[in-house]
C-alpha cells in the first residue's frame, strides 16, 4: 500500500496480478479506440473534401428553366384534385418557348440582395469535334466578370484565364480530361455542333481542372452570347447560378427564390443528395464497425473483471466483513474497468494517430468520382475526445456489470464455503 | 460490571432460517448476552448453528426473527452501510481460513482495516501495524507476503488485522481449526491475553472442548437451541 488511496490500490495490485489478459483486453480497446479515428480520419477528410469541392466548383444554388409541378389543367379547378377521381393523361405541354421569362429581372433583383451573388448562364448540350474524336458535352455560355464571383472556376484554370474569353469571340474553355480526350490544347481550333444544328468552330483559350471527374470530363465554358448564337436561342437564359456567403443556407434561400420566382431552384444539397446519401450510408458502417470492434473490447473487460473477481472472491469476502460497503468493493472493480479504458483509450489515440498518418501517406491515384493522389485525412481533437468518451463509457459499463456482482455478494456464503 | 451499563452484544429471541425450497433453521430463539471483556466460547457439534451464531452476532447476517443489540443499540433498523460501519469501528473477525490479501504483504494487511477507517495518519498506521505484529511475535516478517509465512504465522497475523481498529469484540470462528497443537495453543494464548489485558472481548467458536475450557464461560448448541454444557 504505497498510497493511501486503499481501492486503486487494490485494483492495481489485481490487474498487475493478471498482466496477460489485461494487456490484451487494453489493446483491444485501443484498437478500437484507433480505428474509430483512423476511420473518421479519412471518411471525413473524403467526404470533407468532397463537399469543398462541390461548394467549389460548382454554384450553390442553380435556378433552372423548369418547374417542379405540372401546369395545374383547368379541369383541376372544376373538381378538386385531392377528392376527385379524375385522373388526366396525355397532357400536351405548351410549346413555349424554353428559358427563364424575366431573367433580367431576376438577375437584377437578386444581384441586390445581400450574401448572394448571381450569374446567368445558358446551358445547353454540344457535340465536339476535332480531328477524328466526337465528344458530347455541356456547354455553358458564361459572363465571365459574374461566372469569377460566383464559382471558382477563375481558380480552376490550369491553362488560360477567365478572362481570355472576353478578349478572343469565339474562344472556349475545356475541361482537362475533355481537352485529353479531344487531345485539344490552347489556341486549337474545335468545331462545337449543337442541338439546333447550329455549327461554329471555337478557338480553345483555357483549359480547367476542378479534381471533380465528371465536371472535367463533360463541362465546357464560352461567352454567353457566343453559347446563345450558337445554340440559336438569342438573348436566351436558360440557369441562373447562385453563390452565398454561407454556404449551408443554400437550402432555405433555394426555396425562398423559387417560391418567389417560380422556377425550379435546387441547392447544392439537393444536386448531390446521391452523394450525400453514400455519405450517411459511410457513417453508418464507420459507427458500426468502431462500435463492433470496440464491444469485442468490452467483452475482454468484462470477461477479466469477471475472472477477478471470480478469483478474489474471499478477498471479497474478508473485505466485506472488515466493514467495506458493497460501493466500496463496486469501486475497486469500476476502477480496474476505467484503469483498462483509459490505458487503452490513450494508447488507442497513439495508434489512431500513428494509423491516419500511415493511411495519409498511402499513394492511390483515384480518378473515379475525385482525382487525387493520396486519401484526405482530417485531424480533429472532436474525433480524439468522442473516441475516447465512447471506449471510457463502455470500459465503464463492462466494469459495471460484474462489479455490481461483486458488490452484491454475500460474505457469509463465502466464508461458510472459504472454511471448509 | 455496572449495571447501568447496556451489555456488549445481546440477542432476543434470534432465529435464522435460510430460505430455500425446504427451509433450514439455523438457530433458534437464542437470547444470550456478552458483556464488555468477557471471553466466551460457542461450543456444539457439527451443523449446531455455531457459526450461523457468532455470524449473527457479528452482523454479517440478519435474523429472521428476533433482535441483534449492540450497545443496547437494535441493529435490525439499520441499513446495510450502517452495519458495515459498525462492523469497521466495533468487530473483529478471525476465521478458520486466515483471509490474507495474498498480493499484500503483512504489514500492508493488518494496515487495510485502518486505511478504511482513515482515522490515523499514514505514519500512525504504519506504526501501529507494526505494533501490533510485534505483539504478536511477527516482527521480523513485517515485508513478508503471506504465501511465505506458515499457517499459525498467517493466522496470527489475521488476528492482528481484526485488532487493527480497536475492536470492542473479536469474532473468532474456529480460529485455530487449520493450526496444529502448538499453533493453536499460541493464537488461544493471545486471545486470551488481550481479554485479559481488558482491551476486548472474543467470542469464539470451536468444536474443541479443551480450548473452549480457556474462555470464562461457554455456550453450548444443539440443533440450533442454547442447551446446558455437557
Amino acid at each position: 500500500m504505497r498510497t493511501g488511496n486503499l481501492s486503486l490500490n487494490i485494483a492495481l495490485t489485481h490487474l498487475t496480478g493478471r498482466l496477460k489478459p489485461t494487456i490484451t483486453a487494453t489493446l483491444g480497446v485501443a484498437l478500437g479506440v484507433a480505428f474509430y479515428i483512423a476511420m473518421t480520419a479519412m471518411m471525413e477528410g473524403f467526404q470533407g473534401y468532397f463537399i469543398q469541392k462541390i461548394i467549389d466548383v460548382s454554384p450553390h444554388i442553380e435556378m433552372k428553366d423548369e418547374y417542379r409541378a405540372r401546369p395545374v389543367q383547368p379541369l383541376d379547378h372544376l373538381y378538386n384534385r385531392a377528392e376527385g377521381a379524375i385522373s388526366l393523361s396525355s397532357i400536351k405541354p405548351k410549346e413555349e418557348i424554353r428559358g427563364i421569362k424575366n431573367a433580367d429581372r431576376i438577375v437584377r433583383t437578386t444581384s441586390r440582395m445581400p450574401g448572394l451573388k448571381t450569374a446567368p448562364t445558358l446551358e445547353g448540350q454540344v457535340v465536339f469535334r476535332y480531328g477524328l474524336k466526337d465528344l458530347a458535352a455541356t456547354l455553358v455560355g458564361i459572363d465571365p466578370e459574374r461566372e469569377k464571383q460566383v464559382t471558382k472556376l477563375a481558380r480552376d484554370m490550369v491553362k488560360g484565364t477567365l478572362d481570355d474569353l472576353q478578349a478572343y469571340s469565339g474562344s472556349v474553355i475545356l475541361g482537362s480530361e475533355l481537352a485529353d480526350e479531344l487531345n485539344a490544347d490552347l489556341g486549337d481550333r474545335v468545331t462545337a455542333i449543337s442541338v439546333s444544328g447550329t455549327v461554329k468552330v471555337l478557338k480553345v483559350v483555357g483549359i480547367f481542372h476542378t479534381g471533380i471527374v465528371d465536371l472535367d470530363k463533360t463541362v465546357s465554358y464560352a461567352l454567353l452570347k457566343d453559347a446563345q448564337i450558337l445554340q440559336n436561342r438569342p438573348n436566351v437564359i436558360n440557369a441562373i447560378r447562385f453563390s452565398l456567403d454561407i454556404p449551408d443556407n443554400a437550402v432555405e434561400i433555394a426555396r425562398q427564390l423559387e417560391n418567389r420566382f417560380g422556377y425550379k431552384t435546387v441547392s447544392w444539397q439537393e444536386a448531390n443528395e446521391g452523394i450525400i446519401s453514400v455519405f450517411i450510408v459511410q457513417d453508418i458502417v464507420r459507427y458500426a464497425t468502431s462500435s463492433a470492434i470496440l464491444l469485442v473490447a468490452c467483452f475482454g473487460i468484462f470477461n477479466i473483471i469477471s475472472t477477478l473477481i471470480n478469483e478474489k472472491v474471499r478477498d471479497i469476502a474478508i473485505l466485506k466483513s472488515m466493514g467495506f460497503t458493497p460501493a466500496d468493493i463496486q469501486r475497486v472493480f469500476l476502477i480496474q474497468g476505467m484503469i483498462i479504458g483509459l490505458v487503452g483509450m490513450i494508447l488507442g489515440w497513439g495508434l489512431g494517430y500513428a494509423m491516419s498518418r500511415g493511411l495519409g501517406a498511402i499513394r492511390i491515384d483515384m480518378e473515379a468520382i475525385i482525382a487525387t493522389q493520396y486519401l484526405f485525412i482530417v485531424y480533429d481533437p472532436i474525433h480524439y475526445l468522442t473516441g475516447g468518451a465512447a471506449c471510457l463509457l463502455a470500459a465503464a459499463f463492462a466494469a459495471w456489470m460484474p462489479a455490481r456482482r461483486a458488490a452484491a455478494l454475500k460474505p457469509v456464503d463465502i466464508i461458510r464455503g472459504g472454511a471448509g | 460490571m455496572t449495571a447501568s451499563r447496556p451489555p456488549l452484544i445481546e440477542t432476543r429471541e434470534v432465529t435464522r432460517i435460510l430460505p430455500l425450497e425446504v427451509p433450514v433453521t439455523l438457530v433458534k430463539d437464542i437470547s444470550l448476552t456478552v458483556q464488555a471483556g468477557e471471553f466466551v466460547s460457542v461450543t456444539g457439534p457439527s451443523g449446531s448453528g455455531k457459526s450461523s451464531l457468532l455470524y449473527l452476532l457479528g452482523l454479517l447476517d440478519r435474523p429472521t426473527k428476533g433482535e441483534v443489540l449492540v450497545n443496547g443499540q437494535p441493529t435490525g433498523p439499520l441499513s446495510d452501510v450502517a452495519l458495515c460501519d459498525l462492523r469497521l469501528r466495533k468487530l473483529g473477525f478471525v476465521f478458520q481460513f486466515h483471509f490474507l490479501l495474498a498480493e499484500f504483504t503483512v504489514r500492508e494487511n493488518v494496515m487495510v482495516p485502518m486505511h478504511k477507517l482513515g482515522v490515523l495518519s499514514l505514519r500512525q498506521r504504519t506504526e501501529r501495524a507494526e505494533s501490533l505484529l510485534g505483539s504478536i511475535g511477527l516482527a521480523d516478517h513485517l515485508d513478508k507476503y503471506p504465501s511465505q509465512l506458515s499457517g499459525g504465522q498467517r493466522q496470527r497475523v489475521a488476528v492482528a488485522r481484526a485488532l487493527a481498529n480497536e475492536p470492542e469484540v473479536i469474532l473468532a470462528d474456529e480460529p485455530t481449526g487449520n493450526l496444529d497443537t502448538k499453533n493453536s495453543e499460541v493464537v488461544q494464548d493471545i486471545l486470551r491475553s488481550l481479554v485479559d489485558a481488558g482491551n476486548t472481548s472474543v467470542i469464539m467458536v470451536t468444536h474443541d472442548p479443551a480450548l473452549a475450557a480457556h474462555a470464562d464461560r461457554n455456550i453450548h448448541l444443539v440443533d440450533g437451541r442454547i442447551v446446558p454444557t455437557p
